[in-house]
């Protein structure tokens, strides 16, 4: 009954969507291609099947406005390979990624290189004459913030995984 | 892996599951064109006498034919086409079913599963071409999965909010064997859609529409698809509430009724849109606030309204206007559930309000917004030819039409009283589906007055079809409202672009009576308002004849009223209020 701000004036928010679909050839591009035709943002999106060999696992993580993220929900459940959905947002979840740097270790840089990914709980999981391979895992921000205190020049180069998430306690995603 | 390619006791042919599927689902008929990844399927076809093949001169025709087919009678419409070049003739056909929630299954041949991805002789990934324009569609990898698909196929077209689904089948698989046994029905935990709406909303809503002061039922295609008209009469007659009718809605309520203010939209009634921006309590049944429909919608949200909103699809509500009520449901259920809660109620609709409410309703009809200037004897109006057809036809044809300006005045101008009688493409607006269209309404209802209310543009998109309309002698009268422009275009140019009419105008017209004639047709020339009655009448006496009629109308006739892009509804431009006219008329010199 109130007055009705237009969509686009909104504020984006990011957004983690998990859902559970049908393992079948050409599902993952029918998620993939309903982002891009309806211009939807899409930071990161991961998949793998899931205990139950049938079922895959997606969590996508997007940002919008309000009503763009309920589109976006209904959306995808109007897809009829999916089988359910969930907006993470909606309750308390957990996020996690695992990204894996390659960076800059000879002389000097050794130790310092050490003594950050300690700070960030990494691991180093691959020993060159130059160079450290650092494993990671955390929040998307964590990671960021990693990348951030490196010094552009010694990253050698990045892989991130993209997020995957799971809400808190009782909440389950499940058919 | 398994010697399904030898035949053992009880197996049948991949082709002939094809075809024992169609005749379990009821086919009549199947509209398609041959090829080589589907000569298998062809041959089971020719060996049976379940169904009807009717065969089209191409493929974006059959699937224009089976979506009229479905549009009229409201059953599934299947099309059957080869790979390659067959499946992406038929993609236009079903994007055009898709955007207007028409229920299709469209089978395609594929080249063999071996050769798939080797850059094939008439290969072409038609699951991933049609993705984006099919409510779902399949790649058949083994023989023994046809049966199923299919039955899911036709499950997910026809239910829900209906769409066409492609079922993709590769030419080898068609050969194998497999024994068959088709479901009776069928579960899939990814697909359940909804039907009854939930009933503390409904509750909700006849609350709201009762304490409405100026209230309005806005009413689209969902309305026919779920047929349920009956139901909305119902409900707009226990209330005595004003209803309008999308282009596609157009018969969901009976035009002839004075309860009924027209179409509303862009080239709505002044009474419609002016209701419709002015009513403080809306209820959407089946439509999908289209940008056609309520123009700007910053415009559209200025002023406060209470919106119900009843749509089998959730993702149609709140899409591009923020609902109030929203009710998920097949609109059947949901209008007979609101039916039954007003017979029980003891409150009625505030009389008063609605006797001051219909009375400014009233103001805005007295504008006569759908009117013309019909008092030239020498040039035919198209809006003439359109009511005369509508007086010939006791407003009870089945009228399909192309795209353009002569479909505006088709659909302004025929009284649709009853639904499924008004064929035609809103949502992709794709011109060429005229006489397919047609095809498919005469094949349904064989004695039915059947027209094809069409622009020479248009006609010339799918002309082709006239030759199939001889072979299987469909009685079509094609009204051809030939202004030589592509009248949209020209009209759009005329008011936006300072009449630059940039490759707008038909030049090299066929002589299209020598055409039909050609073809075994009757052909006429309709040239003056006088004459246009009277050919009307004997055309639609020959009963048995294919008549294509060719009227030659105003050149410079623009489509009013009109709601320029980036408007809002009510600020419309009105027919009585430019002289957009005699601009055109100078051009013209
Ligand atoms: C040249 C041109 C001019 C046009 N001008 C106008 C104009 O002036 N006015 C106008 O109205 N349109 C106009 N259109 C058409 C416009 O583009 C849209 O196609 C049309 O407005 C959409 O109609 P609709 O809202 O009824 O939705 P539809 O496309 O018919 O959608 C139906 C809705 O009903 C729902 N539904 C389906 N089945 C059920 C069920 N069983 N129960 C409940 N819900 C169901 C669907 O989910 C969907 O949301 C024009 C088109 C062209 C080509
Ligand atoms: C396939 C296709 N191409 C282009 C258009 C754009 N278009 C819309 S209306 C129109 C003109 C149609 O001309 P005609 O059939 O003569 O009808 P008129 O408007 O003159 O009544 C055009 C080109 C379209 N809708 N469909
Ligand atoms: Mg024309």
């Amino acid at each position: 009954m109130q007055m009705t701000l237009p969509m686009r004036w909104k504020a984006k928010m990011k957004h983690i969507i998990s859902l559970l679909m049908e393992n079948e050839a050409g599902a993952l591009s029918r998620v993939a291609g309903l982002f891009s035709a309806r211009a939807y943002n899409i930071e990161s999106l991961t998949v793998a099947p899931t205990e139950d060999a049938t079922l895959s696992r997606m969590t996508i993580v997007t940002s919008g406005s309000d009503e763009v993220i309920e589109q976006i929900i209904k959306q995808l459940n109007k897809l009829i390979d999916v089988v359910k959905v969930l907006d993470l947002n909606d309750g308390r979840y957990i996020e996690r990624e695992l990204m894996l740097v390659k960076v800059k270790a000879a002389g000097a840089l050794r130790e310092e290189m050490k003594r950050i990914s300690d700070i960030f709980r990494g691991r180093i999981i691959d020993v060159a004459d130059g160079s450290y391979t650092i494993e990671l895992t955390g929040s998307g921000s964590k990671l960021d913030a990693f990348l951030e205190a490196l010094d552009k020049t010694v990253i050698l180069e990045t892989v991130r995984t993209g997020a995957s998430g799971i809400g808190r306690g009782d909440r389950i995603l499940k058919v | 892996m398994d010697d399904s390619n030898q035949q053992k006791v009880g197996q049948i042919s991949g082709a002939e599951i094809i075809m024992r599927c169609l005749q379990e689902e009821n086919v009549k008929f199947v509209f398609g064109y041959p090829g080589g990844a589907v000569l298998h399927i062809y041959d089971a076809l020719f060996k049976q006498n379940h169904f009807k093949h009717i065969l089209v001169r191409h493929e974006q025709a059959a699937v224009h034919a089976a979506d009229a087919f479905s549009r009229a009678t409201g059953e599934v419409g299947v099309a059957l086409v080869t790979s390659g070049p067959g499946a992406t003739n038929a993609v236009t056909g079903i994007a055009t079913a898709y955007m207007d929630s028409i229920p299709l299954v469209v089978i395609s041949g594929q080249v063999p599963t071996s050769a798939i991805g080797m850059d094939a002789f008439q290969e072409v990934d038609m699951v991933g071409v049609t993705r984006p324009c099919v409510k779902h569609n399949f790649l058949i990898k083994d023989v023994r999965d046809i049966a199923i698909t299919i039955k899911k196929a036709f499950y997910i077209a026809a239910s829900g909010r209906p769409g066409p689904v492609v079922v993709d089948i590769p030419k080898d698989i068609t050969a194998e064997f497999a024994e068959y046994d088709y479901p009776k029905t069928i579960e899939m935990r990814s697909y359940t859609p909804v039907t009854k709406g939930h009933s503390g909303q409904i509750k909700k809503a006849v609350k709201i529409l009762l304490e409405a002061k100026r209230p309005m039922i806005y009413t689209g295609g969902g309305l026919v698809l779920g047929d349920a008209s009956n139901e909305l009469v119902k409900l707009a007659r226990t209330l005595g509430y004003p209803v309008t009718n999308t282009l596609m809605g157009l018969g969901g309520y009976p035009a002839t009724d004075k309860q009924y203010l027209g179409m509303l939209g862009m080239h709505g009634t002044y009474e419609a849109n002016n209701a419709m921006q002015d009513c403080d309590v809306l209820i959407a049944v089946g439509a999908r606030f289209d940008d056609r429909v309520i123009g700007n919608p910053d415009h559209f949200l200025s002023v406060p309204r209470t919106i119900i909103h009843i749509d089998v699809d959730p993702s149609s509500i709140s899409k591009r206007v923020k609902v109030d009520v929203p009710i998920v449901g097949h609109v059947q259920s949901v209008l007979a559930e609101m039916n039954e809660i007003l017979a029980a109620e003891t409150n009625k609709p505030d009389a008063a309000a609605l006797k001051s409410w219909w009375a400014k309703i009233d103001g805005w009809r007295g504008k006569k917004s759908a009117s013309y200037d019909g008092s030239s004897t020498s040039i035919i109006k198209p809006q003439y030819v359109i009511e005369k057809l509508c007086e010939v036809t006791k407003g009870d044809a089945f009228v399909t039409s192309d795209v353009g300006q002569h479909q505006m005045w088709a659909a302004q101008y025929y009284k649709f009283d009853k639904p499924r009688r008004w064929i035609n493409s809103g949502g992709l607006g794709t011109m060429g589906v005229g006489l397919p269209y047609a095809m498919g309404c005469q094949l349904a209802y064989p004695d039915a007055q059947v027209a094809c209310v069409t622009g020479e543009g248009s006609i010339q998109m799918n002309i082709q079809e006239l030759s199939t309309c001889q072979q299987f002698h469909l009685p079509i009268k094609v009204i051809l409202l030939n202004n030589r422009y592509l009248g949209m275009v020209r009209q759009w140019q005329e008011f936006f672009y300072e009449n630059r009419y940039s490759e707008s105008y038909m030049d090299s017209l066929p002589d299209f009576v020598k055409l039909a004639e050609s073809y075994g047709h009757v052909g006429m020339n309709i040239e003056k308002p006088a004459d246009v009655e009277g050919a009307l009448q004997d055309a639609f006496a020959m009963k048995d004849k294919f008549v294509f009629m060719n009227f030659l109308t105003d050149k410079k006739e623009n489509v009013f009223p009109m709601v320029p892009n980036g408007k809002g509804i009510s600020e419309m431009i009105l027919g009585s209020d430019t002289n957009a006219n005699d601009a055109a008329d100078e051009m013209e010199g």
